[in-house]
């Protein structure tokens, strides 16, 4: 049973938290998450959760903690954004090569400085290598839905790592929006009785010594075997949208491509953007232009066999980072599409553009100039510019 | 009163094996808190320091009780969501066991970058003994300067040179400072007095509630002493009244030990190639600024237990 | 390197499941100087005991047994706080015993 509701995506985010009831919630409130964690709070006092909630004095607390209370042995949360990712950063790091299955929504906002509290990828994107997963959402719909099955994902054997679910800060995570949720029974039948599938800290007749000292001889075999949780996850990813699918009626793949499987002129973006992109690729379709979009969802793993095949055989293609990547070179984004894009026969012309920082208003205009630059980029069989910024005043 | 024939017969949680360097106190101090915990259900948090590096090198653990090592920083906030996850499970009837949480860092890990992580967990009241094994420098690095550092120590980032003649600063009051904590219970103890320490670990560890513990745990390679005067040093460090044994309990602070005759500082300070430089004549007067201070947070100290 | 273990036979996320293996661990080579224990000269009070940062003072039964050469390091720690008169541990040099 669904109902429709309009919430904010802090609500919607929040709300999916209640519905999974973890066990320990250590959390501490940053714009634009805030909301998040103080919705949560509230419904620990009203007593319609099980959750034991830790009010820590920082970020790097909140971390500390939930990977303390998941290698317990419970299922842990948190929710976090921007400075308060980064001061996570540290123990983001350990949780994943602790491998363990902490979910934890991320309000996107830019990084300081300057300091600033508007959405863009730059929180995220630094932790991109941290050895979470990553996931994105477009909607206030998309990020419930995202929560609910990174626990499963997470949780699943075959990969017990962690996973971060983002929404755009502001954009969504304070735009009231309809969603369709689930009741709190499915929800928690969908992601069932947490178990831990070795042995926890709090399996006090079996002693275990979490977090040795692994030197030249074994840090690189855990490593090893680290990258292989990452590298073989992706079925997990599609069998859970699958039966989220089954329960819901909503897709949801490594990647949604909007018109894309005969376009020509390809945008390549993350959450939101995604959204107005797509009323451009309409108006552009009806105007007769093959105009078509990709929409990554899962940054980590970077599913990119999956990429390379959805996008071969368009002409132009432009990425499209919410965060630069300050190495000269483009966001992280770019360069990834292009190495996913390196062993495509007659493989596109891309480009990148920088955009959106700081919550910096990316409007259809924007997106009408990107595919305009692509129509003659695929004309001219050349592009002017391969890194450019999107709605700089010059 | 420690029997200390009863309490060999125990298992202590941890083992031999370890690689602290020979002579190294802090695992007199793990000993001696394990034979205080007993039989006592225990779950530790190991801030990085010498004693998570040297205990723990896979494939290798000296930890025979549920360990976790997260980080430098946050031995506290780890434990707080161990303890919390304990709670959890205590209250969905999924554990039953009376189970004791304790973390162990050094004084880097407690006095400077894992101050905030302790800081917080004190006040939100969680259920840990928090120990902190006081070497006075970040002693795993190389025996750079630490707040708890005593003032004119020779450390590899206060060297005692020309100009500065060691660390400038006198040392942070810890002990103190967690007292402000209102925490149910907090105690400074030194190995060399086994039985005070056992009986304090022993209190901290039936408070329910958090109680932290400073206990000095000399390194021979710091401070420059030979190694088989470690116990030594904490012994004279008492007696000399530099680290007095005290506990505030409930907010009552009560000296646990007077010494007959307080001796003078250079007894214990003598003895460490860390104070070399402050036997020279010209640097006679820091020795007596050193002793004045002594005498007067000594003083200080007993005006709060009320002694004077 | 033979006998380490693959990536793929290290256990999951470094999850140590042996507790107090590192007592298979000798320390005892790292000595200069040894502890030698004179029974005869022995009160059993146990400071040696309580003292060890090594846990290598050996008791049985409330009575101290001997020292536990794979472990001890020879600090000296328990000949210096041995308070027995004559006392009943004496470090000697490594080289000076026969056997260990």
């Amino acid at each position: 049973m669904q109902e429709k509701i309009a919430l904010t995506g802090n609500e919607a985010m929040a709300l999916a938290m209640k519905q999974i009831n973890p066990d320990v919630v250590a959390a501490y409130p940053i714009t634009p998450a805030t909301e998040i964690v103080q919705i949560f709070s509230d419904y620990v006092s009203n007593g319609l959760v099980k959750t034991e909630f830790v009010t820590v004095e920082s970020e790097h607390s909140a971390m500390s903690a939930t990977l303390g209370a998941s290698a317990s042995g419970v299922r842990a949360m948190t929710a976090t954004s921007s400075q308060g990712l980064a001061f996570m950063w540290e123990v983001l790091y350990i949780a994943a090569s602790y491998q363990l299955p902490i979910v934890m929504p991320v309000v996107n906002r830019a990084l300081s400085g300057p300091i600033n509290i508007h959405g863009d990828h730059s929180d995220t994107m630094g932790a991109r290598d941290s050895g979470w997963l990553q996931i994105y959402s477009e909607n206030t719909q998309e990020a419930y839905d995202n929560l609910i099955q990174a626990v499963r994902i997470a949780e699943h054997p075959d990969v017990l790592l962690p996973t971060m679910v983002m929404m755009d800060g502001f954009i969504i995570s304070h735009a009231m929006e309809n969603l369709e949720i689930l009741s709190d029974q499915d929800v928690q039948k969908f992601v069932g009785e947490f178990k831990h599938h070795r042995p926890a800290l709090l399996d006090l007749d079996n002693p275990i010594t979490v977090g040795p000292l692994a030197l030249y001889d074994y840090y690189m075999e855990f490593k090893r075997q680290q990258a292989e949780a990452m590298r073989t996850c992706k079925p997990v990813i599609l069998q859970v949208a699958q039966e989220y699918a089954e329960l819901t009626g909503r897709k949801y793949g490594l990647y949604e491509g909007y018109k894309l499987d005969d376009a020509d002129l390809a945008i390549v973006v993350l959450s939101s953007t995604a959204g107005t992109a797509k009323v451009v690729v309409d108006e552009l379709r009806e105007q007769g232009v093959k105009a078509g979009l990709l929409k990554l969802r899962v940054f980590r793993p970077f599913p990119y066999e999956e990429l390379a095949q959805a996008l071969s055989g368009r002409k132009a293609i432009a990425v499209l980072d919410r965060a630069d990547g300050f190495s000269a070179f483009g966001g992280a984004l770019f360069n990834e599409i292009r190495s996913a894009m390196y062993d495509v026969k007659d493989r596109p012309l891309i480009v990148d553009y920088i955009f959106g920082l700081g919550g910096r208003d990316v409007n259809l205009d924007h997106i009408r100039k990107v595919y305009a630059d692509l129509a003659e980029i695929a004309k001219t069989g050349q592009a002017a510019q391969l890194v450019s910024y999107l709605g700089v005043r010059e | 009163m420690a029997n200390l024939k009863q309490l060999s017969q125990q298992e202590e949680f941890f083992t031999p094996g370890h690689r602290m360097c020979a002579g190294c106190v802090a695992p007199v101090v793990v000993r001696q808190v394990s034979m205080a915990a007993g039989d006592t259900p225990v779950v530790i948090a190991n801030a990085t320091g010498c004693l998570e590096v040297a205990s723990t090198i896979f494939p290798y653990t000296a930890w025979r009780a549920p360990w976790i090592h997260n980080a430098f920083e946050n031995a506290s906030a780890t434990l707080s969501g161990v303890e919390t996850a304990y709670r959890a499970l205590k209250k969905q009837g999924k554990i039953d066991k009376k189970v004791k949480f304790i973390a162990f860092g050094g004084d880097g890990g407690t006095y400077d970058i894992g101050f905030q992580s302790l800081s917080g967990a004190m006040e939100r009241g969680h259920d840990i003994v928090y120990i902190c094994y006081d070497n006075g420098a970040y002693m795993n690095t190389g025996i750079q300067r630490s707040s708890a550092t005593p003032q004119f120590a020779d450390t590899t980032t206060s060297p005692a040179g020309s100009v500065i003649p060691g660390k400038i600063q006198w040392r942070k009051d810890l002990t103190a400072i967690m007292a402000a904590h209102n925490v149910p219970y907090v105690a400074q103890v030194a190995p060399s007095h086994f039985n005070d320490l056992i009986t304090k670990v022993q209190k901290a560890i039936a408070v329910d509630g958090p109680a932290f513990i400073n206990a000095m745990a000399p390194c021979p390679r710091g401070w420059r002493y030979d190694t088989r005067e470690g116990i030594e040093m904490t012994r004279l460090a008492v007696e000399t009244c530099y680290w007095p044994l005290y506990e505030v309990e409930d907010g009552q602070w009560k000296l646990t030990y007077k010494p007959r005759e307080k001796k003078p500082l250079t007894e214990w300070i003598k003895k460490q190639g860390r104070f070399r430089h402050l036997f020279t004549d010209e640097n006679k007067e820091l020795l007596e600024q050193f002793q004045q201070r002594v005498d007067e947070e000594w003083e200080k100290l007993l005006r709060r237990c009320g002694e004077m | 390197m033979s006998n380490l273990l693959t990536w793929k036979e290290v256990p999951k996320g470094a999850f140590l499941e042996k507790p107090g293996n590192a007592a298979d661990y000798e320390t005892g080579d790292w000595r200069s100087i040894k502890p030698v224990w004179i029974a005869e000269n022995c009160i059993q009070c146990f400071r040696c005991w309580v003292y060890c940062p090594d846990a290598a003072i050996m008791t049985k039964d409330k009575k101290m047994i001997g020292i536990d050469y794979k472990h001890c390091k020879g600090c000296g720690i328990c000949a210096n706080e041995c308070p027995a008169k004559p006392k009943a541990l004496e470090m000697i040099n490594e080289s000076d015993s026969g056997d260990n």
